[in-house]
């Protein structure tokens, strides 16, 4: 079928994906597709207040309804210790709650039924009588002397702070803002948004009865952290927890952490003896799990006479909702947010965080972003194109004045990265030519003249990817590597098995290039195996674009070991020296004698069929690798928009997105992934907001409310490139998945408000709707 | 996520979806496309005993034109107005409405009627048909009566019609001199309801306006019609002054209320340019007309 | 409540509550799984269908709407074990990545080359306006209907093939 079947399928070569066979013929297993024997239906109640103390769970009614088993409430989890449970980050939150309820559509009950018609008419029965406190919905409220606790529940706690953490040189900072000739500031929210992949988050768990065994199929980009979580939750022996995660219908982070409804229904198996399956329906989905952002940023920056940024001054409050539920490296306490100085060589920087406890729903994630590097890349590009609007220079130009320049790598930030490799300029002119940036502008002269409202927006952003050394991160003290298990048989044909997990990124296809570069078996011979924690080594899974860089050298690291022994085979096959052999992709040949040759194919039969003396037969390996360090892929996007005046609406005319991601495996696929985050990125500047009204209620929780971009409303990209190798990655590969979503948004605004600069607009914060366009040009005296 | 419990009916003929509608009008639904209904049981905004399907009775999906007027028979889909080749020049604002609707999927189901009736204050049909003037064709058993749009609309999901009816059939006049129309519609995204959205439409004699009408989409409690605004048009030339003044009534006739999707000023506000828009627009088409 | 109907060519029946939706009558009782749920308000696409040859959201019918109807899903495309050109189209422009709406698009691309042999790129994504797809950005999706559209001419003429193979670009 494929037209590239043919193909050897290394690196470099677009072939097409293998993975797609399943889905063409709607045959892929997603999680709610699997139908179990004797299997029975959860539906969770919800608490329809943010804040409220329960007084009282009548579940009568709600048992007595044909076809329920069970009802579970949180008295029934603590007999079990089970009614709360670690978050990623370290805090606690409730599985269903005991005391308070703190976000709406907090789990409270859950019903097990035959049928998810039964299951979901019961629930709607169970009566809960609260009693309504304060919902307290922002960090400032949350700061306020007097304002209600929500966390209660935790000894010590005395108001609604959760954290304060620094980076940088604080006293080296507050001297170069002495010094400055000019500070430009700005204050912008990076508002809620939320991942929301297309198909929701659900699990079955299946706990045998006879054997203890618990086979959980979860919709997790990271199953193996999660089995060891669920170990130390549920205090299952870590080898009695099996879980699968099937075909993954989008994640973008949403589906990292542990759910309670996960808990739940393994506590309801493990109850009833029956495997319980749980899919949250849309409405669940946003308003329950890891929404992303919720960050109130101030950044100030220093420049000197010429437009030379000497400081970077940033503090934001970071509204982490009922628990403190971020998924990041425990380190880092906002994430990686101080590497916010960005493509900049700014020579001080100093970065303050406080993180505060809402009734809002909790677990930050990264929403297709590498924890939090997303707000830090948004709030110093939106900064430099408003330093460059305040100065009178161009948005370019103070980029280009201003960039670390490419003898500087490695390149140690004001905050303590070290930037693998890059050459900003280099990105930046590829972008401006292909957008003819020199024309455009006297365009854009000539149509404001005429009253037109329209203007370029420019980003040059650099992110930081492949989580990572495994001295500074971790999950809940689990090093981040990452592993590759590869068996290659008689025949030739391979089997590689990873620790990570796909969710639409085409792993089955770009991992199979990695073995087909280095041990030259075809890609179509080799099958890449994920998510099955029983069945695949140790990983810590696929988030924050750390598949490529850490798995994807992982599964080069065991192609070479497993190559060095092939040479031994060959060797003994071609009754030469092995120091003699010469390797070309798929075979080793004899120095000077490129007739005397065996294949992979050949040394792979004689590694079961005819081994050298005393050599341990097969030919299989692991690699677990720890990187030693994060890559570093950069780009730079342009946006040019026009303004309808009268209604406010933005178009977006243009889209030129120049991304550096060193060496791409599949650029088909890498296309694919990018084109994937600019529409991502276009929705979150735009679109897609999660908000609640003073009550707490959430407002964005369905797909009417909370909106994607379709294919209307998406603009059409062009794409361009430049390959700037990583130095340490055994490939040269750096992470692509985020880029687009961490560097688009703020192209698109600062196009926005370049559009409006002439009438002295200088911030509108995201999403930017209408409405909020059409209100800055009214307070101006624009208008059709 | 899915409806309550209901009972269900599909008469396979009028006579015999009415004689059901009389006994059980009261806790009974009348499901055309479903596309309107369907999400309210699913979200169980309601919660119907009796779902009576009429997606099933013949006859009642026609577009013709009888004796002065355009006929859309109740059963008219959406998409049957988006495709029809003669709307396209009869009535050009229909097929420029059509296309704000929801989405393609949902067209190929919803009929323009069943919109009409579920009179969501958001709907785009009402306002249009609120412009044009139109008539719904009511039928019960004890007969047939002619309601027109103007004052059909009761309040939010409320209209005039009994429980004991069904609307059979949408009634349009046809103009009697040239005739332009144009529907301007603030969404969102594609499948968004309006945030605003303003139906308009004009006919000319000599070089004055004999016939105006304005419908405003999602800025009160039903679809409005902009008397004022209209009034200020008919019997004038469309000076650039005269327009102006209609916008700022129409403006002035809309009841928003701040939300989501944007303050009341700014929906406001929207009203007045999407109606010097229409006006235009619609202006420019009855002038071609002529020509 | 009976109803029966013809999915992708074959007699199906069950016996149902009225309010049983289309989707989960397929999914469940048929136990056809390639007809997605992605929002339960109508408002992405995941669960579309054909029925009588339109393509329609199967989370937003009752199952007894469509008794005695014609319904296409999904695991009707292909043609036994050979690839329809809308499957072939959707492989060969990286027309999806995670899989959960390509379905829905791929019945939306057949339908819409049946009635407009040659579509623009303006009325590929006019036809799926409806739905949404989270991963691509829908660039390739219009890419892969083209070049379907491509193959189905070509399929259709009886000479010329090959020109018609070169396919894709928006």
């Amino acid at each position: 079928m494929s037209s590239t079947l043919h193909m050897h399928g290394g690196i470099g070569e677009s072939i097409k994906r293998k993975e797609d066979a399943r889905f063409l013929r709607g045959q892929g297993h997603f999680l709610d597709d699997f139908v179990l024997p004797r299997m029975a239906h959860m539906a969770i109640l919800r608490s329809p207040h943010a804040h409220a103390r329960i007084k009282s769970i009548d579940t009568a009614a709600a048992s007595a309804k044909p076809g329920v088993i069970a009802v579970v409430t949180g008295e029934l989890m603590a007999q079990h210790k089970l009614a709360w449970m670690p978050t990623l980050s370290g805090d606690t939150q409730a599985v269903l709650a005991t005391d308070k309820v703190r976000f709406q559509g907090q789990e409270v009950a859950a019903v097990i039924a035959e049928t998810k018609y039964q299951a979901e008419d019961a629930r709607d029965l169970i009566e809960v009588d609260y009693e309504i406190l304060q919902a307290i919905t922002s960090p400032d409220q949350a700061k306020e002397s007097g304002s209600a606790l929500i966390r209660d529940d935790k000894e010590g706690q005395k108001d609604n702070h959760i954290y304060h953490w620094e980076s940088g040189d604080k006293a080296g900072t507050q001297a170069a803002f002495a010094k400055a000739h000019k500070v430009v500031r700005l204050n912008t929210f990076y508002p809620r948004c939320h991942p929301a992949p297309l198909e929701t988050c659900g699990c079955i768990a299946d706990v045998d009865g006879v054997t203890g065994k618990a086979t959980i199929y979860m919709t997790s980009q990271a199953p193996h952290a999660i089995r060891t979580v669920f170990a130390l939750v549920a205090g299952i022996p870590e080898h009695q927890i099996r879980i699968i995660s099937p075909d993954i219908g989008g994640g973008f982070g949403n589906k990292v952490p542990v759910y309670p409804g996960y808990v739940v229904a393994t506590a309801a198996s493990l109850l009833l003896g029956r495997p319980v399956k749980w899919v949250e329906d849309r409405t669940e989905n946003l308003i329950s799990t890891g929404f992303a952002r919720d960050y109130h940023m101030t950044g100030d920056l220093a420049l000197d006479k010429d437009g030379k940024m000497l400081a970077l001054r940033v503090h934001l409050d970071s509204d982490n909702g009922a628990f403190f539920a971020d998924a990041q490296p425990s380190k880092f306490k906002a994430g990686l947010f101080h590497i916010v100085t960005g493509s900049y060589d700014i020579p001080t920087a100093h970065v303050t965080a406080d993180g505060y406890y809402t009734n809002k729903a909790p677990g930050g994630v990264a929403y297709r972003c590498s924890f939090r590097v997303t707000e830090a890349s948004y709030l110093i590009e939106r900064l430099v194109s408003n330093a460059a609007m305040e100065i009178g220079m161009d948005q370019a130009e103070i980029r280009t004045k201003n960039f670390i320049q490419p003898e500087q790598f490695p390149y140690t930030s004001a905050t303590g990265w070290i930037y693998d490799s890059g050459d900003y300029p280099k990105a930046m002119d590829v972008a401006l030519k292909q957008l003819g940036y020199e024309d455009l502008k006297k365009d854009v002269e000539a149509r404001r003249k005429k009253g037109e409202v329209t203007g370029i927006g420019i980003a040059s952003f650099t992110e930081v990817v492949g989580a990572g050394p495994g001295a500074d991160y971790d999950i809940l003290g689990l090093r981040m590597f990452d592993s590759a298990e590869l068996r290659v048989h008689p025949t030739g044909k391979a089997i590689l098995k990873l620790g990570v997990k796909s969710q639409g990124q085409g792993h089955e296809t770009t991992f199979a290039q990695i073995v087909a570069e280095e041990l030259g078996i075809p890609a179509q011979d080799v099958l890449v195996m994920e998510g099955d924690t029983d069945n695949t080594p140790y990983g810590l899974g696929t988030y924050a674009s750390r598949s490529t860089p850490v798995a994807g050298a992982a599964t080069a690291m065991v192609s070479r070991k497993l190559r060095e022994k092939a040479r031994k085979l060959a060797a003994h096959l071609l009754e030469a020296a092995e120091e003699d052999l010469e390797w070309e992709r798929g075979k080793f040949f004899v120095k000077g004698s490129p007739e005397k040759f065996k294949t992979i194919q050949e040394a792979a039969f004689a590694a079961y069929t005819n081994l050298p003396e005393g050599m341990e037969p097969g030919l299989e390996g692991v690699h677990y690798y720890d990187p030693p360090n994060m890559t570093y892929p950069f780009g730079t996007y342009a946006v040019v928009v026009d303004v309808d005046k009268g209604t406010g609406q933005v178009k977006v005319k243009r889209m030129v997105a120049v991304d550096d991601c060193g060496v791409r495996i599949n650029p088909m696929i890498v296309e694919g992934q990018i084109q994937g985050g600019l529409t991502e990125g276009y929705g979150i500047a735009f679109m897609e907001l999660i908000t609640f009204d003073a009550e707490g209620n959430c407002i964005g929780s369905n797909l009417m409310d909370y909106l994607i971009p379709g294919s209307m409303e998406t603009p059409k990209f062009e794409i361009g490139q430049t390959v700037t190798p990583s130095p340490h990655h055994p490939l040269g590969a750096k992470g692509v998945g985020e880029s687009a979503t961490v560097g688009s948004p703020a192209a698109y605004v600062n196009a926005v408000i370049d559009a409006l600069s002439p009438y002295g607009i200088t911030n509108i914060d995201m999403p930017v709707t209408s409405d909020k366009v059409w209100a800055a040009l009214r307070s101006k005296g624009v208008t059709e | 996520m899915f409806p309550a419990a209901f009972d269900y009916a599909a008469p396979a003929t009028l006579v015999e979806a009415l004689a059901l509608l009389k006994q059980r009008g009261d806790d009974a639904k009348i499901m055309a496309g479903g596309q309107s209904l369907i999400p309210m049981l699913k979200l169980r905004f309601a919660q119907p005993a009796l779902v009576i399907d009429i997606g099933r009775l013949p006859a009642m999906n026609g577009i013709a034109r009888h004796n002065g007027h355009l006929s859309i028979g109740a059963l008219a889909r959406h998409v049957d107005i988006e495709r029809n080749a003669d709307l396209a020049w009869l009535c050009p604002i229909l097929v420029d409405t059509v296309h704000w609707i929801s989405d393609p999927l949902v067209r190929n189901r919803g009929t323009m009627a069943g919109s009409v009736c579920h009179a969501d204050p958001s709907g785009d049909w009402g306002s249009v048909m609120l412009a044009l003037d139109a008539s719904l064709i009511a039928r019960s058993e004890s007969g047939e009566r002619v309601i027109p749009a103007d004052g059909f609309f009761q309040g939010p999901f409320t209209t005039t019609l009994r429980p004991d009816e069904i609307v059979t059939e949408i009634r349009i006049p046809m103009p009697k001199g040239p005739a332009g129309g144009a529907y301007n519609k603030l969404e969102r995204k594609v499948g968004d309801f309006a945030t605003v959205a303003v139906a308009v439409h004009v006919e000319l004699s000599g070089s004055k306006i004999a016939k105006a009408g304005i419908g405003l989409t999602a800025v009160g409690p039903t679809n409005i019609k902009a008397t004022a605004a209209e009034k200020a048009l008919v019997g004038h030339e469309p000076t650039d002054e005269v327009i102006v003044e209609a916008a700022r009534l129409a403006a002035e006739a809309a009841e928003p209320k701040d939300d989501i999707r944007g303050t009341a000023a700014y929906k406001k506000d929207i009203v007045r340019v999407y109606v010097l828009r229409g006006l235009r627009t619609a202006l420019g088409r009855a002038r071609e007309v002529k020509a | 409540m009976k109803v029966s109907m013809r999915v992708n060519g074959a007699e199906k029946s069950g016996d149902i509550e009225p309010r049983v939706l289309l989707v989960d009558f397929i999914r469940t009782n048929l136990g056809m799984t390639g007809t997605h749920v992605g929002c339960d308000t109508s408002s992405c696409g995941a669960c579309t269908v054909l029925v009588n040859g339109d393509p329609v959201k199967s989370c937003t019918l009752l199952a007894v709407q469509v008794d005695g109807s014609e319904v296409k899903t999904i695991e009707g495309i292909a043609q036994g074990a050979a690839l329809a050109p809308i499957q072939v189209g959707f492989h060969e422009e990286h027309g999806l990545q995670c899989g959960f709406c390509t379905p829905g698009m791929m019945l939306i691309g057949e339908e819409l080359i049946s009635r407009i042999p040659n579509p623009t790129d303006e009325q590929i994504r006019w036809a799926i306006s409806g739905n949404i797809c989270r991963c691509t950005g829908y660039m390739n999706i219009v890419k892969a209907v083209q070049h379907a559209a491509k193959l189905t001419a070509a399929a259709k003429a009886p000479a010329g093939k090959e020109a018609a193979m070169a396919g894709g670009g928006e």
